[in-house]
């Protein structure tokens, strides 16, 4: 479950993140039913689909944040590098550190953008000054944030622009390096500028991360991502290519939705 | 080894929330315990029926009822100012004033119970006893009256909060239906709003007398302490509250049956508050529940 | 007068008597403390808060009775301050939903309910007589501790709650753990909230009296406590004795002692106004 190997063919490591047989419950609530799913490393896969389908509950599956609901449970299994992620062994604060997560709305800690990229070291016990500073400023590049805030890293997050949050959000994320990065449609509080260069980032950090992301926004899952997967109350429709889904779809429920006929 | 620590942490947390049950516990214990060695020389019917409360004298009798009437007392005229007073301000504050009011007055009213109740004691019989005596002249030095009105100003900001909080939970379109038809505000609180939150007042009025009833300093100070049976607002009497710490100040002997006269009272007010704070616990809830 | 009329009128008249009944009780306090004001401040000077009690009013003063608040504040805050957090951290946080959640939450109403006195009485027996304390500042600021420990509790609850759940998902996000969570994310964000609640607080157990007359505190001390074991007064307590006495003069002090308890009162009370005012508007 540490770093992913690149060496190995991919005929050995075929899937990153597999899903089989899996339901979710929310109490009497059934949010997936019998999902299905594979997601190969250095991929953008995007979840689309109506509100209330299920796709935020099956990302926030992949880093286990639904534990904290009262009366949610699962059934199958999710496996993240060869590992059941709900096997009694596995500890939470271990699997998200290979698994991040970004959110809806950009959620920075009330401290200065310096300590907001550096508490995932900080908590992992990491006290080596000059290791945490490189880091933060590897992070922050890697979002293009660098330029802008490096004169005052010590200022509090909050007086960034929403935009700005966000990619805070993101670099604090990518500090910890982990192999996969869940967004939960990172961009739908964001004014179009913003929404541009999160996408363009999200385009580049797939050469090194693998991406699952929620979005509403058809035509984001159509410019960045490689996967495209369809969801529909609860169940997942339809998954491929994403040229193939939005161009050539193989249900007629996919088609309806991506021409606009509901949701 | 980080969930060891985790797991430490929690109990660590758990064993200080169970503080406050043991805080409970030890109250029942440390009351009932001196209670009952006390009720084993004094016989539970007398000390409910007899009329005198003279455990300090040679002829001692041991009758709750003047110290209850004294309590009584002070807390009907507390109330007799404090509920109709506090019940305007709610009223006002919620229907009638705008935000700007409500924000400056709000902090204004929370310092009438910020006041340490010594201070209150002080202006009770020092000053409110004087000026009522101009008016009433056979008002004695130390009264329920005086005690009574000052602690009654004390209160207010516990029923103007407590029903404030009453009337705002009142959903907005049964005011507005009222509007609707041509209410004027008044007769919307009075017929619509007031009725709606009527669970709630009760709650404030009830947690204010439970207040009243425990008050101590004001009484101790103001109202004397001359345990009597009477209604009569006008002259000195003693409270529960009073009485015991009349004892603390006094030189009592530890394990004498004087010593333990303070825990059969005790036990009594705590009773009573107890009582009067479960019955508004659970209407707080219900109407909670209403509205959700 | 038609029928419209008249409850115009009525409705006018209740608006006025609105105004009067909010300005009531604060009027009178402003009278009360000008009276206060005239009897005692000619009487304040730096020689009445440094003398020891006395039995002549002029040669009387405050000391012992202010380094015994002071010790008893001192004592409180640190016994439960730390209690007091932890449990509504345990309360609001960890406790699982249930019997056991609810009978909490039902007895912390109830002791917040109960009458201060009936803590003297168990600091009385507890403290004072069980642990042979007798009556020293420990056993006096135990019982202020328990007394004050609900409004603690319900403050930080209230304050914690407040903090928003995003910052609580980004730090859980990135492998904190539970405790690392509230350590480093909700109790800084708690932390404006938590402070007006202690120092409501803390003004609270400044103005008591009652408790720590019947754990045992002493009306007269003739020194200022040295250590937790020592005797003590209070200024509270202070006050009531020269209200009993007969004489003028000590009447006089009594209101002097007034003005000092009123200023530590009130400013601590403005503090946590103004605290609250700018945490409100920072979360708006």
């Amino acid at each position: 479950m540490k770093e992913n190997k690149k060496d190995n063919t991919e005929s050995e490591i075929p899937y990153l993140i597999t899903v089989q047989n899996l339901n979710a419950f929310y109490s009497d609530f059934q949010a997936l039913k019998n999902i299905n799913l594979n997601i190969k490393p250095f991929t953008v896969m995007a979840f689309i689909g109506p509100s209330g389908c299920g796709k935020s509950t099956l990302i926030r599956i992949f880093n286990r944040m639904n534990d904290y609901i009262d009366g949610f449970r699962i059934e199958g299994n999710v496996i993240i590098s060869g590992e059941d992620i709900y096997s009694k062994t596995v500890h939470t604060e271990n699997l998200r550190k290979q698994v991040g997560m970004v959110f809806q709305k950009p959620n920075p800690f009330p401290k200065s953008i310096f300590d907001n990229v550096a508490y995932g070291l900080k908590i992992q016990g990491i006290k080596d000054k000059k290791f945490i500073e490189e880091r933060v400023e590897k992070s922050l590049k890697q979002v293009v944030l660098w330029d802008e805030v490096k004169d005052n890293l010590k200022k509090n997050a909050y007086g960034l622009s929403g935009g700005q949050q966000q990619r805070l959000c993101i670099a604090r994320t990518l500090a910890v390096e982990p192999s996969i990065v869940l967004m939960d449609e990172p961009t739908s509080a964001l004014d179009p500028i913003s929404t541009a260069k999160i996408e363009d980032l999200i385009f580049e950090l797939k050469n090194k991360y693998t991406i699952v992301i929620v979005t509403h926004n058809m035509q984001q899952a159509a410019r960045i991502s490689d996967q495209t997967a369809f969801f529909y109350l609860g169940e997942m429709i339809e998954v491929g290519k994403t040229q193939q889904i939005f161009t050539n779809p193989k249900q007629k429920r996919t088609e309806n939705y991506i021409s606009g006929h509901f949701g | 080894m980080i969930k060891t620590q985790e797991r430490i942490i929690e109990k660590l947390l758990l064993i200080s929330a169970l503080f406050t049950i043991l805080t409970t516990v030890l109250i029942i214990i440390v009351l009932s315990y001196e209670a009952v060695i006390f009720f084993s020389d004094v016989s539970i019917i007398d000390f409910f029926t007899d009329t005198q409360w003279t455990p300090l004298f040679d002829e001692k009798h041991f009758g709750i009822l003047p110290l209850l009437t004294g309590t009584l007392m002070t807390t009907l005229v507390a109330m007799s100012i404090a509920l109709p007073v506090g019940l305007s301000i709610a009223i006002y504050l919620n229907e009638y004033s705008n935000k700007r009011f409500r924000a400056i007055v709000k902090p204004a009213l929370e310092l009438l119970a910020a006041v340490p109740t010594v201070i209150y004691g002080f202006f009770a019989l020092v000053i409110v006893t004087p000026f009522l005596q101009m008016f009433i002249p056979n008002l004695a030095g130390f009264s329920s009256l005086s005690a009574g009105i000052v602690m009654g100003i004390m209160i207010i900001p516990y029923v103007s909060s407590l029903s404030e909080d009453a009337l705002f939970a009142v959903p907005k379109s049964l005011r507005e239906a009222a509007y609707g038809m041509g209410s004027t505000r008044f007769q919307t609180v009075f017929k619509v709003t007031l009725p709606a939150a009527s669970s709630g007042v009760i709650v404030a009025v009830i947690l204010a007398i439970s207040r009243a009833i425990g008050e101590t300093m004001i009484v101790a100070i103001a109202a004397g302490q001359q345990p009597r049976l009477t209604l009569n607002p006008l002259v000195p009497i003693e409270t529960i509250t009073a009485y015991i710490v009349q004892v603390s100040l006094g030189d009592v002997p530890h394990n004498s049956l004087e010593y333990r006269t303070i825990f059969a009272a005790g036990i009594t007010l705590f009773v009573f508050t107890f009582i009067l704070n479960n019955i508004s616990f659970w209407l707080r809830k219900k109407y909670r529940e209403k509205y959700d | 007068m038609t029928n419209i009329q008249l409850n115009r009128a009525k409705d006018k008249m209740f608006a006025t008597w609105g105004v009067v009944s909010t300005f009531f009780g604060i009027i009178l306090l402003a009278v009360f403390i000008i009276f206060i004001l005239y009897d005692g401040l000619p009487r304040l000077s730096w020689q009445f808060l440094v003398s020891l009690p006395s039995r002549k009013p002029e040669n009387a003063g405050v000391y012992t009775a202010m380094m015994g608040t002071i010790w008893i504040l001192g004592l409180t805050l640190l016994f439960a301050l730390p209690l007091g957090i932890a449990a509504a951290v345990y309360l609001e946080e960890y406790i699982p939903k249930g019997k056991f959640a609810t009978i909490l939450e039902i007895n912390i109403s109830n002791l917040a309910g109960v009458p201060s006195i009936i803590y003297g009485l168990l600091g009385l027996q507890l403290f004072a007589r069980t642990m042979k304390f007798g009556g020293n500042l420990l056993a006096g600021s135990f019982t202020l501790s328990l007394l004050i420990l609900p409004i603690i509790i319900v403050a930080t609850r209230e304050a914690i709650r407040a903090v928003p759940s995003s910052i609580k998902d980004a730090s859980f996000a990135l492998g904190a753990t539970k405790w690392q969570t509230i350590w480093l994310q909700v109790l800084p964000s708690a932390f404006g909230g938590i402070m007006t609640g202690l120092i409501l607080a803390l003004s609270r157990a400044v103005g008591e009296a009652a408790p720590l007359i019947v754990v045992g505190a002493l009306a007269y001390v003739p020194f200022a406590p040295k250590s937790p074991m020592d005797e003590y007064s209070v200024l509270p307590i202070q006050i009531f004795n020269w209200i009993s006495r007969p004489q003028h003069g000590f009447v006089v002090n009594a209101a002097a002692a007034i003005i000092i308890l009123l200023v530590i009162t009130f400013t601590m009370n403005a503090i946590a106004v103004f605290l609250r005012n700018k945490h409100q508007k920072k979360t708006n």
